[in-house]
């Protein structure tokens, strides 16, 4: 018999193995799942793992999508410290998209290569319709108690309906040959690459220093203690006077903006136009991430590019190994509940429970 | 006594808990109609032992013998087959179900509540413990709800009964009659292990006394042939500081004024507040005595100012109306706070002691232009534990690495740190340790001689009479007469726990209704 234990203080020593460990688990498991497909496990990891980083266009398209999940997982993480349950980062990543678009669309007729300005101001537009879709659910809450995380959901599924209205009706393309789509940005709207020969933009780096930056709130502010304390102790938090109401607003509308700019980034990068679809599920994808790098800014990032390299080796196992794209998820999925379970570790140890004579029976 | 077998007998019972010894080497005896007591310091090993004897933890050696027959002891299900019964401190009740749904859920056979009504009626008929089988669970006092357990024990015909500090929560006249119950159940045969740290109450109650200390037995004694003080010795193995009330000659100004105090009650199952006055001067200490669930809670959320009340002119602090301020606020005013629960409302349990200063001292020089100023931090949480003897592992253990004691003592320096105008606090010594809870008073009184206006809210009537200048009790919302502690005893105020005191506010006139008496 073995028990789980509750460790007094968690093992700094498993937190960072935990991770490897579970990597280790996912690869072993993985090599198995290849050999029953009848590929070479090495052969298939090395398609999965090193293909697509084996040029500059391929480690391009990995930050590349790795971008959005960063900045929505970045935001996303803050709330979740504060037991602030966004599950909408979707429909905030669409808005932000919407927002910038249409300044875009709108400016197109008067802006050139000299207009620096328009990139910022669609930032900002970017920023400000992923913080509006997320005072949404904020005011229902702080207003009427009712539940974030459904109220948030539930408006992840309306802001696609909203942009597919926007082009396939009023800013639909007039030279489009009728395709659903909005008329391609100008080139002073859109973000350059940082590479030639790769897709990656600016919005990369900005991820990063995002990073870097709730780094600091989470450890050198006032603000951001406050925040922690409301997640982790709610009581103490209002014994200590601090605001529930401001806890869910900072909370929403940072993850909001973290939307709402990557929504931006998007379009303004890889995208160069508004389609029906601008994400393929990165604000959900988000939450994973947010997870996966322990509500910890810099294991955000790292969490991003671990997942956005599953999917370019997702990708790459079906064109190269002709594998089924379930593959790809059931890769994904082995991946996080290894992390999962590697992770109880860091805060329980495993004991082996022997019968022992607890009195002598004569 | 030494010719009949005995009931229950342990021999070297052992239990380690990763690295700590709970208990070794416990020799125990007790013998059919006896009531023993099983006394000890929080962390002593008593509820260890309980949990042994009870079938919840298995020992790691050592020998039970039933009736002289060695038996080994499963769980709990096994343990009340042989006859064992235990009161819990805490009670396990479901607030909305009737008396009868209640222990129809504890006993093994899951009798219809209904059919059940009888036994129950018939079996506190018998005890005195009155009961109304059909009665929901959320009108009954904190006495009450303890009967209910107790029925629920008697109604399976125990042949040892377990009880875990079974008068922290009731009133001078509940012991009394709990004690006439549990002298006629040692009369019929019954075993039992009457587990407390109350003294006097061990003195009066029990046959014979096994005294614990660090998880070992220290003494087994007749409490009656000793004395409270020579208890207490065995007890914490060595000298009680003794605190004492000195008269002070302190010019007395209103400090905290509490004036026509308010509000609705805090839920189903809360109770309102109904117009309490009182006046806490500067330099004095006010108790309010009185067992929770008859307003504590709701009074301590206004005077914390979780809870903004009605009217600002409700609660001032030195001339001030602050009854509509936050808790910041008032800290801001030099209102010292300190809550009941330790761990999740006075600190973060997974922060180190250093984060836990900020939830209340940020104001005084730890956040500068919203930043936090770790240094600052580090050196005033250096200060509490040394100032306040904290046993911990520094400045960076978490909160919930401390033990109760050393982390009230934490809490308390805290806002004693704070330099606060007037203090109100909690059940001060709840759950803590001898050692730890005297420093407290004696923090208590020095700051009363400061010039402080404090008020203790506390169910322990002991500690109000050691630490007060002047009692109260709140029962069902209302507060009593205030009388100084000289002019009063356990009995009235008793008494005036349940709610005996007549219409207070209703008959005094304004102004006179804080007089000392």
């Amino acid at each position: 018999m073995f028990t789980l234990e509750a460790r007094t203080l968690p093992s700094v020593r498993a937190m960072w193995l935990a991770p490897l460990a579970a990597l280790l688990l996912t690869l072993l498991g993985g090599s198995v799942l290849f050999a029953a497909f009848g590929h070479a496990p090495l052969q298939a990891l090395s398609v999965y793992f090193l293909q697509p980083l084996a040029s500059v266009y391929g480690i391009g398209e990995w930050l590349l999508k790795a971008t959005p999940l960063a900045v929505c997982g970045l935001g996303l993480a803050l709330g979740f410290r504060a037991k602030v349950w966004n599950i909408g980062a979707d429909g905030q990543f669409t808005l932000g998209a919407i927002c910038a678009g249409g300044l875009a669309i709108a400016c197109d007729g008067f802006i050139d290569a000299e207009s620096l300005w328009i990139a910022p101001a669609m930032a900002l537009a970017g920023i400000a319709g992923g913080m509006m879709w997320a005072a949404l659910p904020a005011w229902l809450r702080t207003r009427y108690g009712s539940s974030e995380i459904l109220s948030s959901l539930m408006l992840a599924y309306v802001a696609p309906l909203l942009l597919g209205w926007l082009v396939n009706g009023p800013w639909r393309d007039p030279a489009g040959f009728n395709f659903p789509q909005s008329i391609q940005f100008a080139d002073a709207a859109l973000l350059a690459p940082l590479h030639e020969g790769a897709r990656v933009t600016l919005a990369f780096p900005v991820a990063l220093v995002l990073a870097g930056l709730l780094c600091f709130v989470q450890r050198y502010t006032y603000a951001g203690f406050r925040l922690q304390v409301s997640g982790e102790a709610p009581l103490a938090a209002r014994h200590a006077g601090y605001s529930q109401r401001a806890a869910v607003w900072i909370a929403m509308l940072t993850g909001g903006a973290c939307a709402g700019f990557a929504g931006y980034a998007e379009v303004a990068g890889p995208l160069g136009q508004l389609q029906p679809s601008v994400s393929p599920g990165y604000g959900f994808t988000a939450i994973i991430v947010a997870f996966v790098g322990r509500l910890d800014p810099r294991g955000v990032v790292l969490a991003a590019l671990l997942l956005s390299l599953l999917a370019l080796g997702g990708e790459a196992a079906q064109m190269t190994l002709d594998l089924p794209a379930a593959i790809s998820g059931v890769f994904q999925g082995g991946l996080l509940c290894a992390l999962l379970a590697c992770d109880t570790f860091v805060h329980y140890r495993l004991r082996r429970v022997y019968r022992k004579p607890a009195a002598h029976t004569s | 006594m030494s010719a009949t077998i005995p009931r229950l007998e342990l021999r070297a019972i052992r239990k380690h808990y990763s690295g700590t010894i709970a208990n070794d080497d416990i020799d125990l005896v007790v013998h059919p109609g006896e009531i023993h007591a099983v006394l000890g310091e929080n962390g002593a090993g008593k509820s260890t032992l309980m949990k042994i004897i009870y079938g919840v933890v298995a020992p790691d050696a050592g020998e039970l013998f039933w009736d002289g027959q060695p038996v080994r002891i499963h769980s709990p299900a096994q343990a009340r087959r042989l006859g064992i019964g235990m009161v819990f401190q805490h009670f396990s009740l479901f607030e909305s179900l009737s008396v009868a749904e209640n222990i129809a859920l504890a006993l093994p056979d899951a009798p219809r509540p209904a059919a059940l009504a009888g036994r129950i009626r018939r079996v506190s008929a018998d005890y005195g413990l009155a009961l109304e089988p059909m009665q929901p669970v959320h009108e009954l006092s904190v006495g009450e709800r303890q009967r209910v357990e107790l029925v629920r024990c008697l109604l399976q015909s125990p042949r040892l009964l377990i009880l875990d500090e079974p008068t922290s929560v009731l009133t001078p006249q509940a012991v009394e009659a709990l004690f006439v119950t549990l002298r006629r159940l040692a009369r019929e045969g019954v075993s039992l292990l009457y587990i407390s740290h109350k003294l006097e109450e061990i003195r009066r109650l029990c046959d014979q006394a096994t005294v614990l200390r660090n998880g070992r037995v220290r003494a087994h004694c007749r409490p009656a042939e000793e004395s409270a003080a020579s208890l207490a010795r065995l007890m914490i193995g060595g000298e009680l500081p003794a605190t004492r009330l000195t008269p002070n000659a302190l010019p007395r100004t209103p400090r905290l004024v509490l004036d026509r105090l308010s509000r609705t009650a805090d839920g189903p199952f809360g109770t309102p507040l109904r117009e309490l006055e009182l006046c806490v001067h500067s330099g004095e200490i006010v108790g309010i005595a009185g067992a929770s669930g008859n307003g504590q809670k709701e009074l301590l959320e206004a005077l914390f100012g979780e809870v903004a009340l009605a009217d600002a002119a409700m609660l001032q602090l030195a001339g001030e109306d602050i009854g509509r301020l936050g808790p910041a606020a008032r800290r801001a005013r030099g209102l010292g706070m300190v809550p009941e629960e330790r761990l999740g409302r006075a600190a973060v349990p997974a922060r180190s002691l250093a984060d836990n200063t900020l939830l209340t001292a940020a104001g005084h020089g730890l956040v500068r232009a919203g930043l936090i100023r770790r240094p600052a931090v580090l050196r005033f949480a250096r200060a509490l534990i040394e100032g306040f003897q904290v046993r911990c592992k520094g400045a960076q253990a978490p909160a919930n690495s401390l033990s109760g004691g050393n982390l009230q003592k934490f809490i308390v320096g805290r806002e004693l740190a704070q330099h606060p105008q007037a203090l109100v606090i909690a059940q001060p010594t709840w759950g803590v340790d001898v050692a730890s809870a005297a420093l407290i008073h004696e923090q208590l009184l020095r700051l009363r001689n400061d010039g402080v206006a404090l008020l203790v809210i506390s169910e322990d009537l002991d500690e109000l009479f050691g630490l007060c200048d002047r009692i109260a009790v709140l029962a069902g919302g209302r507060l009593s007469p205030v009388r100084e502690t000289g002019a009063t005893d356990a009995a009235e105020l008793g008494q005036w726990m349940g709610g005996g005191f007549g219409p207070v506010t209703a008959a005094a006139a304004p102004g006179m209704r804080d007089v000392h008496a």
